[in-house]
């Protein structure tokens, strides 16, 4: 049993300091949690993506007080009660329509971030995995809200989706149905996405986002050179009052400075797209009510599946599903498929450098053509960038392993 | 400092050009471009698009409007003409042969002068649906020709209308007029029938009779309408938001050039018209616009704010970290 000071004040200092030990708190998770100096306004994207976070639960909170999901209510609950009866409902709404593009800007600002400077690797790869986690989670967490408010594109991208479980020549149709709760998209299954999107998926995303804090933890957060220091060495000189000699600055309130910064620039550009230019986060199509009859012309997910729809699409059926699959858990690997020993930013790599260019603008490419109709030369640029994506994979291994070390 | 802002650079223009390229781009390649005619009704798309046999009769027909917009038109003389047209425009009107005839109030105003000439007519050939006719005399407003055909006639109705049913319009009357026999706006708590009624339900059975009755109406006129269209024609609530303004201009002006063989017929509508009917579209379909262009600035000022203070504080943190 602790010793407590029965004379201690009630919530006092001392008496919170005995009961939760807040100064080894404060210290552990902030004062002495330790970053590297040698950073760019690129490692502020962690906590530019909680704050996005933040604000989608945020928003998200208010905008569940009102929608409805009820097939013939959730299009009128959205559009209608939300967007004119209810007291800046349309702010909370197109806060959290623009949140839901911007939070897949920033992760994938923040992927290839961590591939560039290689923050992968060398005791890293769970920071990388959990995140790829986080990544999936957000997809699915993106892919049930986009099912609510039961436009057009709602039904049919849930049609389009849903079917991708019968695996092709598998013939799985039980699955599918048991996925829809239904044999089309209808009540059960807005039920069972709204119930998805509000409650199991944020559950397991917050738990992700600890498990993601959790694994930078021990190997540190990487920095601009792949430097591997000393962190014990360097946090030493920093309290010994040698900030310049340095190597590390606290988390708070140094790291923090920096980061709210960041973070204000963002969310002028956020709030500049959440008043101004809102409309490309919130496709025409689903302003049309869902009708199983009337089959849109195209269809086509937002623009953060893009590259991934276009790896599906120019092949035929089985391999394309299996393609996509692929497609949907390679980056996990990426850790394991990379084989130089080097952490250091990409440019200084050989063909590394290369083939972060060439990836990055290979998924450029497949985001294009996944929204253009499969038609003409956009279907032989779609196949050609599809076949490049899986062919630099495949090269990934072999010119790693043929970097120098430096 | 200057590698900050280089990297940045990378990432806005990459970002940029992903923009670039799943918005303006994509839909740029994913619709159809179709060019207005600047609401001039001159039949100029219609003779285009008409199948070879029926080219000619279209270039005579609006060879025919063109020179009955050149006549005069008598006010008084088209007043007196104007009373057949009245047996049907009136307040309260039945619906005839799947539609109910509109309310010409301010015909004059929202609608264009050399289109209420080709409507008289002929107003299958005028509403570019001749093809839903075998005979266009079968049109529920053909039996037109047999009243007023004669081309002073004609001009003079249009002058009547032009001079006398053209007062000041609001967006509403302009909606309800042009669009809203057809196309409900259950934002605008419009049927096909006009407002919807205050009712009041009875306390004890919690059920509203009259709201009921109302429902039935509405649901005849609907069965009719669908009847003679094909299909119900959409509500308009929040169209504003699902399709392009240049769509609805240039389908509003034609409907046949976007969607070809509709059975949705050309309204005609002036520019004074088009203005009013999108303004009301606008008001239902993104009433939040006034709220968002009076609120932004001070949102974005406030970040501003928020930003140089934030970048005070890290450099009085960062001071003496270098």
């Amino acid at each position: 049993m602790a010793h407590f000071d029965e004379n201690a004040k009630p919530f006092g200092h001392k008496w919170l300091n005995e009961r939760l030990a807040i100064d080894t708190l404060q210290r552990v998770l902030s004062a002495e949690y330790w970053i590297p100096k040698n950073i760019n306004f690129l490692w502020a994207m962690g906590m530019v993506l909680a704050a996005t976070f933040g604000i989608l639960l945020i928003s998200g909170i208010f905008l569940l007080m009102y929608y409805n999901p009820s097939t013939n209510l959730a299009f009128d609950s959205v559009n209608y009660t939300i967007m004119t009866e209810v007291g800046y409902g349309w702010l909370w709404r197109h806060i959290h329509g623009v949140g839901a593009s911007l939070v897949f800007l920033i992760i994938y600002i923040h992927m290839f971030t961590g591939i560039y400077y290689g923050s992968y690797k060398r005791g890293r790869e769970l920071i990388w995995i959990s995140g790829m986690l986080l990544f999936v989670l957000f997809s699915a967490e993106a892919f049930s809200g986009y099912m609510l408010p039961w436009g057009q594109m709602s039904y049919w991208a849930g049609m389009v989706i849903t079917n991708l479980f019968s695996g092709g020549s598998l013939h799985a149709d039980g699955l599918v149905e048991w996925i829809r709760g239904d044999y089309v998209p209808a009540q059960a299954f807005l039920s069972r996405f709204f119930m998805l999107h509000v409650l199991l998926l944020p559950l397991v995303i917050i738990g992700a986002i600890v498990f993601h804090f959790g694994t930078l933890r021990l190997p540190h957060v990487n920095n601009q050179d792949g430097e591997d220091f000393d962190f014990e060495e360097a946090a030493e000189l920093y309290k010994n009052g040698e900030k310049a000699k340095s190597k590390v600055i606290p988390f708070s309130p140094v790291f923090l400075s920096k980061d709210i910064f960041v973070m204000g620039v963002y969310f002028i550009f956020f709030f500049y797209l959440v008043f101004y230019h809102f409309e490309f986060a919130m496709d025409p199509v689903n302003f049309d009510p869902a009708n199983g009859l009337k089959t849109p012309t195209h269809i086509y997910p937002e623009w953060y599946f893009l590259w991934s729809y276009e790896v599906l699409r120019p092949f035929s059926t089985n391999i394309g599903l299996i393609a996509f699959a692929t497609a949907q858990v390679i980056f996990f690997t990426l850790p394991f498929m990379d084989r130089s020993p080097n952490v250091a930013p990409a440019h200084r790599r050989g063909l590394f450098k290369f083939w972060f260019w060439a990836m990055l603008i290979d998924m450029l490419v497949l985001t294009f053509m996944g929204k253009l109709p499969p038609q003409g030369i956009w279907s032989t640029v779609g196949l050609i960038a599809a076949i490049t994506f899986f062919v630099l994979w495949i090269a990934l291994p072999i010119i790693t392993k043929l970097e120098k070390k430096l | 400092m200057n590698k900050e802002l280089k990297i940045l650079g990378i990432v806005a223009a990459f970002t940029l050009i992903l923009y670039w390229g799943v918005e303006p781009f994509a839909h740029s390649q994913m619709h159809k471009h179709v060019e207005g005619n600047n609401l001039v009704y001159d039949g100029k798309a219609d003779i285009e698009e008409a199948s070879k046999d029926k080219k000619e009769a279209k270039k005579a027909f609006w060879a025919d409007v063109k020179k009955i917009s050149a006549l005069k038109g008598d006010v008084k003389a088209g007043e007196a003409t104007y009373a057949m047209c009245a047996g049907c425009h009136m307040e309260g009107a039945a619906n005839m042969g799947g539609v109910t005839p509109p309310s010409l109030d301010h015909a004059g105003a929202i609608y264009d002068k050399n289109f209420l000439i080709a409507l008289i007519k002929n107003p299958a050939m005028a509403t570019n649906v001749d093809h839903k006719y075998k005979d266009t005399s079968t049109h529920p407003m053909g039996s037109i020709s047999s009243m007023v055909s004669a081309p002073q006639d004609i001009a003079n109705v249009v002058a009547y209308l032009k001079a006398k049913k053209a007062g000041e319009v609001t967006p509403k009357e302009a909606y309800k007029e042009a669009c809203g026999r057809c196309h409900a706006n259950r934002y605008g708590k419009l049927t096909q029938l006009g407002e919807i009624p205050k009712t009041k339900s009875n306390i004890k059975t919690g059920k509203d009779i009259d709201a009921m009755k109302y429902e039935q109406k509405v649901a005849t006129e609907q069965g009719a309408l669908a009847d003679y269209l094909g299909k119900l024609p959409p509500d308009l609530s929040i169209i504003f938001r699902a399709r392009s303004e240049h769509f609805l201009h240039t389908f509003i002006e034609n409907p046949q050039s976007q969607l070809a063989g509709t059975a949705m017929p050309r309204t005609g509508l002036s520019k004074e018209g088009m203005e009013k009917v999108m303004e009301y579209l606008e008001e239902t379909g993104d009433p939040s616009k006034p709220a968002r262009d009076a609120l932004g600035p001070y949102v974005l000022i406030f970040f501003v704010l928020f930003t140089i203070l934030a970048y005070l504080w890290k450099q009085s943190q960062w001071r003496d970290l270098h």
